[in-house]
């Protein structure tokens, strides 16, 4: 009993040591982050100017707030696992530690800079975008959490994939887009259903989507990540 | 040799039935297909349409099993499969979405209106595309089938959702879809009288034998190919 239990927090001391390795050398670096902060930003600008001055329907403006997330993620999440191909760490990871707790380790890093982007965006889409105005908080709220989560589920298994081919800036949006489809169509209604005032239960149904979504793509990416990780 | 014969014949059997056998208002004769107010000869969509569809998933899921089974057992022969499975697919895939929208565009007044069916072949046709693109970024063959295998997978579990689920639960043009008048559910149990019922089930076991012929003619090739390379 002892020795599981003592496997298990082995297992969980590897996955959180991954998690604040990465965690570390990005607050050293600081690439991920200044890459999406300026993303972010750039995107939240070229809407501006789009805009010019006059102002679309707040259903509309809900869908832009998803288009700022996922290409911010596109150009931000993939960083995990391309950082140890590029640095030549890859290996020595592989025989440090158990497969699994790599993943969960990346899979937290990249919740934490998931959270912190739509956050982020959340706030500068609030503050300079007239007329985005949410009228249930609960439902907006829920799926901001919810679809964070999703997107750093998903892109997190397609980091994996892509870390080892040969064009991996490319290839990310094209292997992402139609895994978080789903994902992207559930979470941009509800956010409309946010703008629309619509009482919390209305969007129950899409919130169950979003819940199986985020398990389902986690448990396949620690069935499948096995398969990618190892040479 | 006689199979590959059978097939021909059946499948221009096929092809005269559905394009040959009259429509008619009353149909009085086994052979006359009834009209159908609001498409009439534009009925006929059905069996060339839905079987190609009908492919395009098939083809995904072979992709799919042949990947699983590339995973567990590492034999270069099942990834042959499940990339022959993926082309034959996105043909299949392409016939359908041009097949459907010049439908549409007749039937419908535009060749595109993202109904919830014509969503859920986009996205297919995306997979299709994203799953060609990793194969050819990765150089090394067992990488390559590797990761093909696992991407196959991961958009398996994802995209039923699409192909499924949505265009049941969502209003759209297509039959079957939610708040249709005639019931939600698959278009082959209304307004499908027996003789026509019969060659849309003829047309579409003929292409799913035209499919297994295609694909086993492409692992042939693709084996051939992967011999020859690794010779010389």
């Amino acid at each position: 009993m002892s020795a599981r239990e003592s496997v298990a927090a082995r297992w969980i001391r590897a996955a959180l040591a991954v998690f604040l390795k990465d965690w570390r050398s990005e607050l050293r670096t600081r690439y991920a982050m200044s890459a999406l902060v300026m993303f972010v930003v750039t995107t939240i600008s070229i809407i501006l100017f789009s805009l010019g001055g006059e102002g679309a329907s707040p259903e509309v403006l809900a869908g832009m707030l998803w288009v700022v997330i996922f290409f911010a993620a596109m150009s931000g999440l993939s960083r995990t696992f391309v950082m140890e191909e590029e640095r030549g760490t890859g290996m020595t990871l592989q025989l440090m530690t158990p497969s699994g707790a790599v993943f969960a380790g990346k899979l937290l890093f990249n919740l934490a800079l998931g959270a912190g982007l739509t956050l982020l965006t959340v706030v500068l889409y609030a503050l300079f975008i007239n007329g985005f105005v949410v009228r249930t908080l609960s439902i907006f709220l829920v799926t901001i959490a919810l679809g964070s989560i999703g997107l750093a589920a998903a892109s997190t298994i397609i980091a994996a994939i892509i870390a080892r081919a040969n064009t991996k800036g490319t290839l990310y949006p094209v292997l992402s887009f139609p895994i978080l489809l789903p994902l992207l169509m559930t979470v941009i209604n509800a956010t409309r259903l946010a703008a629309d005032g619509a009482p919390f239960s209305e969007a129950a149904g899409e919130f169950q989507v979003l819940i199986s979504y985020i398990v389902v793509v986690i448990t396949v990416s620690t069935m499948l990540f096995d398969y990618i990780w190892k040479d | 040799m006689i199979l590959r014969v059978l097939l021909g014949i059946l499948l221009t059997l096929v092809i005269v039935a559905a394009l040959g056998l009259p429509i008619v208002q009353q149909p009085q004769h086994w052979y006359e297909f009834p009209s159908i107010p609001g498409l009439e000869e534009k009925a006929r969509i059905i069996f060339f349409h839905v079987p190609t569809a009908w492919l395009s998933v098939v083809a995904f899921l072979t992709s799919m099993v042949f990947g699983i089974r590339y995973l567990r057992r590492k034999d270069p022969e099942d990834d042959l499969t499940s990339a022959s499975a993926a082309g034959l697919g996105l043909l299949f895939c392409v016939l359908a979405t041009v097949t459907g929208a010049v439908w549409a565009k007749f039937n419908w007044g535009s060749f595109w209106n993202w109904d919830p069916r014509e969503t859920s072949i986009f996205v297919l046709l995306l997979i299709y595309g994203a799953y060609f693109s990793l194969r050819s970024a990765v150089e090394v063959e067992e990488k390559r089938a590797t990761l093909s295998s696992v991407y196959s997978i991961l958009a398996a579990v994802t995209v039923p959702f699409f192909i499924f689920i949505m265009p049941r639960i969502m209003t759209g043009l297509h039959p079957g879809a939610a708040g249709d008048p005639d019931g939600a559910g698959p278009v082959i149990e209304f307004k499908m009288s027996p003789n026509m019922r019969v060659v849309f089930f003829s047309s579409l076991i003929s292409f799913t034998l035209l499919f297994i012929w295609l694909l086993s003619l492409r692992v042939r090739t693709a084996r051939l190919e992967y011999h020859l390379q690794s010779k010389g």
